[in-house]
């Protein structure tokens, strides 16, 4: 299932597919580790709702939401 | 020889730098940019070698000052070389700047760092295999004790006379050809580390682009268009390049770690952000830690003990008498040496006063910033921008900024040195334009005293009105100035969250000399200046005679009175003790409170005594200043007080932190533009609708 990732929900995990947008967040996107192919675990969100908690090749990631609009994510489906 | 150090923010590279350079150690500044610049000696090898601390970055790419400047000493600077320090228990990411700094030409070693938290996690690292897969020597360290420093002060020293080959991971990708014909281009045309820019051309990179002459741009465009990237890619070299960076760490490096012990779901860090970023929790927890702090500095009932002065206002107490003390002994010794009265004067009443009305408040600024230092080194800081981020936002600041505003209610002196983690230069700007407006702890005197004499029986709301005041103009202010400072930039929000730790005593210690001292300097300099200054306006006359202190006939009396008609619109300055208001809101330049200690001595110049400290001056003042000024008036005084130019101690900082003299000046002019105003608008709205005049 195909989701940007602002749109995760806690717990879930996903693989990147694509980065859209240009200039410093993506590049910063990048450099943190959010390449195309990587799998992120979206562990919480901040009690006021953003930004969101990730994480990215072992470490914690913080990432408001619109930022995270720019990644496309595919999303594991539940398991049964 | 020269080497520098760099690595990941959060990767040990300053608990390391404060290990090879101790005491030696001296911050200054990059040119040009608000970025820390650390330079120290090690000594420990013989010859002293020189260490110079880059900005912990994730990339060299030029998006933030850090990264720019970090880059560009790499390349113009050509150290000897390059100290790279990696988390190994971050591995991934560490490397991928790792495989940056590989692509220059210096010789770098690989300091890989916290081995004793792998020991305790049961992870193994290959550090040979990983020596021969990056080509460099691979030292592993653990900065926080002292473990394999020596070492690798070693290898740096034997790897710092051998020349190097810059190599980059891309010669394995899936458009290495192509790559490496470009390399070749850039060297037939004799340019240096051909590998680096070659790099930074095929990443389109902003700060290469000066550096293409005509004559091979064209050729370049054509091996660029020549190459063909995965489909998912289209033409996206940032995206290729970083991806072929990571596929490369993950097939080659990610099978040298190797996990003994079972791999527990969740780390210490997890388990503790449950708590502390947990959703209903988090922020309750937050403000409770931002209460003790207050608490241990400013409370003068510690634990609900009466009269029982906190840590921070016990300290307050004993440097006040110090000061009492020199300023006594100084008296003496001056009278016995039977100094002219003007010169006593100036050394006791001037210098010697102010500058202890200041230095009393060292212990407390200290202590503030030991509070945000520790927050900082453990990791806290971190969550606690995550949790306040989505309210700040908002303002166009970001969540880093809340602890250093928050911290203004105590003082705007460390609250202002804290806004440098701040990610860009707007946010600290607009952070340090709008803390005065959180009213800070030397105001409160006039707060209480005020509204005591005006308000009695509503005395406490009055004072909470005020807080309040202050935060409601702080946000509509932010709001305006966000229009107004159109940013170029949009700093993203893109924070790790670093594993919690404990503290480092040194690096604390460290961080907190830093901060005296620059203190003290400015103190002794802009400080001292501006008390003799205002000390001479308020003891002199334009013939130079002197007066009586304060009087209308000093020069600052006869200054006060001639802006009058400045004020007059705001309602306090009205009859013919306007002069005293303005006078007393001047020397509160000197520190706040001495705006009660200067009213307490125009209206009651034969009572002895402090009206800050002395409860008959106060009483005394009290009724004068009922008299005086009438609610609306007094109302209009405070707001100004509040929102105008805080002290010289705080001015000096702001100017210290700005580093841009035109911002220094934008920002007293904004401060007294908005007390001004606001001043105005409460006094005539006041006025119209019935409750003054």
């Amino acid at each position: 299932m195909e989701k940007k990732l602002d749109g995760l929900k806690p717990g879930e995990r996903g693989k990147v597919t694509k980065i859209t947008g240009q200039g410093a967040v993506k590049r910063r996107l990048l450099d943190m580790g959010i390449t195309p192919g990587t799998e992120v675990f979206m562990r919480k969100t901040a009690p006021l709702g953003d930004p969101m908690e990730l994480n990215v090749r072992g470490y914690e990631l913080s990432i408001r939401k619109e930022e995270a609009k720019s990644v496309i994510m595919e999303i594991e489906e539940a398991g049964v | 020889m020269r080497i520098a150090l760099s690595g990941n923010p959060n990767s040990g590279k300053t608990t390391l730098f404060n290990e090879l350079t101790g005491s030696t150690a001296r911050v200054g500044n990059w040119p040009g940019v608000t970025v820390d610049r650390k330079e120290g000696v090690y000594k420990k090898l013989g010859e002293p070698i020189q260490i110079i601390d880059l900005p912990g970055i994730y990339s060299l790419s030029p998006y933030s000052p850090e990264e720019v400047v970090a880059r560009n000493y790499i390349i113009d600077e050509v150290p000897d070389l390059i100290i790279n320090i990696v988390d190994a228990t971050n591995l991934e990411r560490n490397l991928y700047l790792t495989t940056q700094l590989l692509e220059t030409d210096r010789p770098v070693v690989v300091a890989l760092n916290m081995i004793d938290v792998l020991e305790k996690e049961g992870i193994d690292v290959d550090f040979k295999a990983l020596e021969e897969k990056l080509g460099v020597p691979v030292v592993p360290i653990s900065a926080i004790k002292g473990k394999g420093v020596k070492e690798l002060m070693t290898v740096v020293k034997e790897t710092a006379q051998k020349p190097r080959t810059a190599k980059s991971v891309l010669e394995t990708s899936s458009f290495g050809s192509e790559f490496l014909q470009i390399v070749n281009v850039l060297k037939e045309n004799n340019i240096n580390n051909s590998v680096f820019h070659a790099v930074k051309i095929l990443e389109n990179d902003e700060l290469e682009i000066g550096h293409i002459t005509e004559n091979i741009a064209g050729k370049l465009e054509q091996i660029k268009k020549s190459i063909v990237l995965d489909e998912d890619l289209g033409d996206d070299f940032e995206a290729a390049v970083a991806d072929a960076r990571y596929t490369f760490i993950s097939n080659n490096i990610t099978s040298l770690v190797v996990r003994t012990k079972d791999h527990a779901e969740f780390s210490h860090s997890d388990k503790i952000d449950r708590l502390l970023t947990n959703k209903f929790l988090g922020i309750p927890i937050f403000l409770f830690f931002m209460f003790i702090v207050f608490h241990v500095t400013f409370s003068e009932s510690f634990l609900g003990i009466e009269d029982l002065p906190s840590p921070g206002v016990w300290l307050q107490g004993l440097t006040e008498e110090l000061m009492t003390l020199i300023s006594d002994s100084t008296a003496e010794f001056l009278e016995a040496q039977e100094a002219s009265e003007w010169a006593q004067g100036l050394v006791v009443d001037g210098v010697l006063a102010g500058l202890g009305a200041v230095l009393s408040f060292l212990p407390q600024i200290l202590m503030l910033f030991l509070f945000l230092s520790i927050m900082e080194d453990t990791g806290y800081m971190a969550r606690a921008a995550f949790l306040m981020d989505r309210i700040l936002r908002n303002f166009g600041l970001s969540g880093k900024a809340f602890m250093p505003l928050l911290m203004g209610f105590g003082c705007s002196v460390p609250a202002m040195m804290g806004t440098r983690t701040l990610e860009s230069e707007k946010e600290r700007r607009l952070a340090i334009m709008l803390m005065p407006f959180f009213s800070c702890g030397a105001k409160l005197p006039i707060w209480a005293i005020f509204a005591a004499a005006i308000f009695p029986g509503n005395a406490d709301l009055v004072v909470f009105g005020i807080y309040i005041s202050g935060i409601v103009v702080a946000v509509i202010a932010a709001i305006v100035l966000n229009s107004v400072m159109m940013q170029s930039e949009v700093s993203p929000f893109i924070m790790e969250l670093p594993a919690y730790r404990f503290p480092q005593l040194k690096s604390l210690v460290f961080h907190l000399w830093e901060k005296l001292k620059g203190f003290v300097i400015r103190a002794t300099t802009i400080i001292a200046g501006s008390t003799v200054i205002i000390w001479f306006l308020s003891n002199f006359d334009f013939s130079l005679a002197m007066v009586d202190a304060n009087s209308e006939d000093s020069i600052l009396g006869i200054i006060g009175t001639a802006i009058i008609p400045i004020f007059k619109p705001l309602g306090f300055a009205d009859g013919v003790f306007a002069w005293k208001a303005i006078v007393a809101i001047i020397t509160g330049l000197i520190a706040k409170e001495m705006v009660i200690s200067t009213l307490g001595v125009l209206y009651n110049p034969d009572v002895e005594g402090d009206a800050l400290e002395d409860e008959e001056a106060e009483s005394a003042l009290s009724d004068a200043l009922a008299d005086a000024f009438d609610p609306l008036a007094a109302v209009s005084f405070m707001l100004f007080n509040l929102l105008s130019v805080p002290c010289m101690a705080a001015v000096a900082t702001a100017n210290a932190e700005l580093r841009n003299a035109k911002w220094t000046f934008i920002t007293i002019g904004f401060w007294l533009f908005t007390a001004w105003i606001v001043s105005f608008i409460v006094y005539t709205v006041g006025v119209v609708a019935g409750f003054g005049g």
